[in-house]
């Protein structure tokens, strides 16, 4: 009984220190080599000797720091193992550089932003970042982000071993770019953790547990960005428009997991503390005097909260961040959403006039949003005839059963 | 780190320009050379002659060395020339090939070196 109580203490132990640390504890034991792998080999084991140790011994009173010393121990075992020439001394001396320093500053230094800007390096595949990131920062396993990703597990491992050696190979340096570099390089950081957030967020149901853990495991890294880089406008912008679309996840769908579009949500299921704390990174990124992608698209969520909240028409102001936000973006996406909040200010047929403009882009023939906001604001000129072709489209390319019925119950609701 | 800066640029262009702006360029080169010898970073540095005197060895039939005439790859853009640096890492490596002045007319390609310590460590 009491030998359960203490595996079962140290397990939870070793999962809650894996969790805080796992990121950190990589990025410092792979700074000096790059070597991504070998690090979280040696952890790994690390975390393995830690699940047989600690229920004996106890839990350690720092368990980074147990984990780190193991780790380390495994990785000079790992070196020593591997190659017998004179060089081998010149990494063992940067190892142990390494222990002094972690050694007189009992903190361990927080690396794990330069590890996210080397995951998200221009020289690494832009697909294969955000993979990346929630691989080495987080320690998600490749199964994990293959089934949100879409992919086969071994193709993903794959692209993960490979980007993994391109940083090693390549010398990618853990750091934070130079201020001239710095605001495209982070952009691409937080591009990554926004398109990892966006495939947990496409399961709102959290049907699939790996998703839904996505979606919180995404919100610890941006949080972690705003931390490690308070005064980023766009840093604090992301974490905004991520925690408004949080705050709103229960009332996207029903009881029974029908879609419920944003006009018709309960508010009362929404998220008062995440939306009051997306307000404040807002306020605070808006104090920063520059403006940019996130930040708009998080000025855009609390604009429709407030339009939902008071009752008071605001898509004149939304049509503005819109257009602030195609200037940025250029997207083809950001104008499809232009357009529906244009045909809330002047009708139904404006709003089409702006969907014909987008559909030279023969990107769009293939993307269900265009033709899910055709679609609805044909119905609404009352052209059921095209409406009925639009819904067609739109709904052979949904993926996501909800959103599906939705529209096929919008579909069955046109007259003849 | 040692990184190779390769240089490729279409050959012809370079026939093409004025003897003013030929001169230009030669000093952009020397000026490029100039500042990374005064980084430190410069470890070697050449241009090669036009692909027209190239000359391929290869595996030819029964196994015996091939002579061709010609480079190993026709292409738009021609390997002209490269530059050896020793830097930090790769956004370093990066910086400088961004400030070559290759980069106004072709393309650089950077490579790291296979250096014995690191395969010795893979």
């Amino acid at each position: 009984m009491a030998d359960n109580e203490n595996v079962e203490l140290a397990r939870s132990a070793a999962e809650s220190a894996a969790r805080r640390s796992y990121g950190k504890l990589v990025a410092f034991l792979a700074a000096r080599t790059r070597d991504v792998a070998a690090a979280e080999d040696a952890l790994s084991e690390a975390f393995a000797s830690a699940l047989t140790d600690w229920p004996v011994n106890g839990c350690p009173a720092n368990p980074e720091g147990w984990l780190l010393t193991v780790a380390r121990r495994k990785l000079i075992d790992a070196m020593r193992g591997r190659h017998r020439h004179e060089v081998a001394a010149e990494e063992l001396r940067v190892m142990a550089e390494g222990s002094e320093m972690a050694e007189t500053d009992r903190r361990l230094p927080d690396q794990r932003l330069g590890l996210m800007f080397a995951c998200a390096h221009p020289a690494i595949e832009a697909g294969i970042r955000s993979p990346l990131i929630l691989q080495v920062v987080l320690g998600l396993d490749a199964k994990a982000i293959a089934s949100a990703f879409l992919t086969s597990p071994a193709a993903m491992g794959k692209r993960l071993v490979r980007a993994k050696e391109k940083i090693k190979q390549a010398g990618i340096p853990f750091a934070i770019p130079e201020r001239a570099e710095l605001p495209a390089r982070l952009d691409a950081v937080l591009e990554a953790i926004y398109a990892a957030f966006a495939e947990g967020w496409s399961d709102p149901a959290a049907t699939d547990i790996s998703r839904r853990d996505l979606t919180e495991e995404t919100l610890f890294l941006a949080r972690l960005a705003t931390e490690l880089l308070p005064n980023e406008a766009e840093a604090l912008g992301l974490l905004a428009l991520m925690l408004h679309a949080e705050a709103r996840r229960f009332s996207r769908r029903t009881c029974a997991g029908e879609y419920v579009p944003l006009s018709k949500q309960d508010m009362r299921l929404w998220d008062a503390e995440m939306i009051h704390e997306a307000e404040e990174l807002l306020l605070r990124a808006s104090e920063l005097g520059v403006v940019g992608r996130f930040q708009l698209e998080g000025a855009l969520q609390s604009a429709h909260v407030h339009r939902r909240r008071t009752g008071a028409g605001n898509w004149r102001e939304v049509v503005q961040l819109y257009d602030a936000l195609l200037a940025v973006s250029g997207s083809p996406v950001v104008g499809i959403n232009r357009a529906l909040a244009v045909a809330e200010l002047d009708g139904a047929e404006a709003g089409l006039r702006e969907l014909d403009d987008l559909a030279k882009d023969t990107r769009l023939g293939e993307y269900q949003p265009y033709w899910a906001a055709r679609a609805e604001l044909l119905a609404r000129a009352g052209n059921s005839r095209d409406a009925r072709y639009s819904f067609e489209l739109a709904i052979g390319l949904e993926r996501d059963e909800a959103v599906r019925k939705f529209l096929l119950q919008r579909m069955s609701e046109l007259p003849n | 780190m040692e990184y190779l800066l390769m240089i490729y640029a279409e050959e012809g262009g370079w026939a093409k320009m004025s003897k003013t702006e030929q001169e230009q360029g030669m000093a952009a080169y020397t000026a490029y050379t100039e500042a990374l010898k005064k980084a430190d970073v410069w470890k070697g540095s050449n241009r090669l002659q036009p692909i027209a005197t190239a000359t391929t060895v290869r595996n030819g039939a029964n196994g015996k060395p091939q002579v061709l005439d010609g480079p190993f790859a026709d292409t738009k853009e021609q390997l002209g020339g490269y530059y050896l640096i020793d830097v930090t890492d790769l956004d370093a490596a990066l910086s400088w090939a961004s400030r070559c002045p290759a980069v106004g007319h072709g393309t650089v390609e950077v490579r790291p070196i296979w250096s014995i310590a690191r395969s010795a460590a893979s």
